[in-house]
């Protein structure tokens, strides 16, 4: 079964709850796929057997000899990353989006494309099975794109190595990457807090796993800080028919454990909320 | 005085962006400057759900060109499909088969150039919108709202930040993460805020969003957010790389709870807005010792 994990609004505790997840399991495989800022290695310190080069994409370089301003080019980039002023014209690689059609249109093979292969991923293990998680070298693009291939890692190592469960630490928003972390997954589980924000992001990632048909439930984090919103979440999701699997209090040893690096039922394993957890992954992962 | 654009930005979600962009738009709206708040954050837009007394003055719909190809002209010959860097033309030899993958598409225009028998067209596709609340005071939110389903934000983050060109101080609520959508935001930026926890996963993602703001050299200071709830590494790392600390908010239950329910804290006693008032003047010092 392959269980992704999201949220819409970022800081709802997407992380922590993967990792608890991954550390009740005997044998897992997890994926973390907020390749925008992979956290869950800093907990567990995987121990890398694979490193992949990721080719993010493509940049456009201009040789300024063989350049002759006849800015061909700046007509056609629709991304306005091509300028000619007074010192001639210039590249800007913040706009540029690897197109190549500038490359294609330049008489004078003045515009050669450079990959863009600083985007790293990694296969390893760490105490309860193994770990893949993607890196995105910073300002580079397709992160949806790096989402898949982890994900395509991820299965490839649970095939192998006969392992049934893979977990998916999502990332936040509902864009390209959220996207590929949950398309054709098993379940999707929607991590969301009782707040104005929480509820409205709630609400676009339900219409988003909807639009997908995909099998959606959420679970309500912190939810004693509004219990009045937490009500409206549970109405909002009998509604239409969307499971509320668990409700989780707010608990400052969550963020303890964090900080000593460690999933809070590893680090806590005998308060109320790790038990809370424990009983909240069993229900998930026996449901499918 | 001259325009200036502060950027709210973090590695890491939910450390705390729209709680400060909004509430600092709130300090300010009684200093008299001609001021906007550009919620960037497409995805997951909520600086509305914080300052509802804007009155809605319009929306804009931002598109993007997408190919249509005309199978009665179109010669099975791949050029558009070789052309094309974003495999969003799908093609198959036998039995013929070309489709456009819209969600793919980034609207370049490359497939068109390609196309010798005249069968690619264009259409408009619509990725979302943006939309503007004004306030007694003329300060502006402008909101950028992606639709649901669409795979990048980019083009409606552009939109929405020219749509505030014309307002003296514009402050700008980044989406999370280091991808296209952060880089958008803060490329537009004199100034950027960073927002962060002190946890380990706060800290590792601001030393990702700083190294990226130093390639890109833009001046950029910290704010810790639930500064108590946490270790001293994010500070001590602050002052062994010589990176302004603007702010450090506690974490409070009066904070939360507010937050939950859509209220600014700078709404709720004077404290708030002194604190506020006093992060502006902290960035505007930092942004003219750095020039």
């Amino acid at each position: 079964m392959e269980l992704a994990i999201i949220s819409g609004k970022g800081g709802t505790g997407k992380s922590s709850i993967s990792a608890a997840f991954a550390t009740l399991q005997n044998e897992v495989v997890l994926a973390d796929c907020d390749v925008d800022a992979a956290n869950l290695y800093l907990l567990f310190s995987p121990v890398h057997d694979e490193e992949h080069v990721f080719v993010s994409g493509h940049k456009a370089l201009l040789d300024q000899e063989k350049c002759i301003h006849c800015g061909i080019c700046v007509d056609y980039c629709r991304f306005d990353a091509i300028v000619e002023n007074k010192h001639g014209v210039s590249i800007l690689d913040t706009l540029c989006e690897g197109c190549l059609l500038c490359s294609r249109v330049c008489p004078y093979g003045a515009i050669t494309i450079e990959e863009e292969d600083r985007s790293r991923y990694y296969a390893g293990h760490f105490k309860n099975g193994r770990m893949v998680y993607g890196r995105l070298a910073p300002g580079e693009e397709n992160s949806g794109k790096l989402v898949s291939k982890v994900r395509e890692k991820a299965k490839q190592i649970a095939k192998e190595s006969g392992i049934e469960r893979i977990i998916i630490d999502g990332p936040p928003g509902i864009g390209c990457s959220a996207i590929s972390a949950i398309t054709g997954v098993d379940a999707v589980l929607v991590v969301t807090e009782p707040s104005m924000s929480g509820v409205h992001d709630l609400k676009r990632t339900l219409q988003l796993t909807a639009g997908f048909s995909l099998p959606t439930s959420v679970l309500i984090n912190k939810f004693d800080i509004n219990r009045e919103l937490s009500t409206e979440i549970e109405a909002y999701c009998n509604e239409n028919d969307i499971e509320v699997v668990g409700k989780l209090p707010f608990d400052p040893v969550v963020v303890e454990a964090m900080v000593n690096c460690s999933s809070i039922t590893d680090y806590a394993p005998d308060a109320d909320i790790s038990k809370l957890i424990m009983h909240l992954c069993n229900k998930i992962f026996t449901k499918s | 005085m001259t325009a200036m654009t502060i950027a709210f930005a973090s590695g890491k979600g939910g450390t705390g962006k729209t709680f400060i962009s909004t509430n600092l738009f709130n300090a300010l709206q009684s200093s008299g400057l001609n001021m906007a708040l550009v919620d960037c954050d497409a995805e997951a837009p909520n600086d509305r759900e914080f300052l509802r007394e804007g009155v809605f003055q319009g929306t804009c719909a931002v598109t993007q060109k997408v190919p249509v190809i005309d199978k009665s002209k179109c010669t099975y010959c791949r050029r558009c499909d070789e052309y094309c860097n974003f495999n969003a033309i799908f093609f198959l030899e036998e039995p013929p088969t070309i489709e456009v993958l819209e969600e793919l598409c980034h609207g370049c225009g490359a497939c068109s150039v390609a196309c010798e028998y005249g069968a690619i067209s264009e259409k408009d596709d619509l990725l979302g919108y943006v939309n503007r609340y004004r306030f007694s005071t003329g300060n502006e939110l402008i909101e950028g709202r992606m639709e649901v389903g669409v795979h990048v934000s980019v083009e409606i983050i552009k939109a929405a930040i020219k749509s505030a060109d014309a307002f003296d101080l514009v402050l700008l609520d980044s989406p999370p993460g280091t991808g296209c959508p952060f880089i958008q935001t803060v490329y537009r930026a004199d100034y950027v805020v960073l927002v962060t926890e002190p946890t380990p996963f706060g800290l590792s993602d601001l030393k990702q969003s700083l190294a990226i703001l130093k390639e890109m050299g833009i001046p950029c200071g910290v704010i810790i957010n639930r500064a108590d709830m946490g270790s001293n590494d994010a500070r001590n790392y602050l002052i062994q790389e010589n990176i302004p600390l603007l702010m450090s908010v506690p974490f409070g239950k009066e904070i939360a709870v507010a937050y939950s329910k859509g209220e600014l804290v700078t709404n709720l006693n004077d404290d708030w807005m002194v604190k506020f008032t006093e992060l502006y003047h902290a960035i505007n010092k930092q942004f003219e010792a750095e020039i």
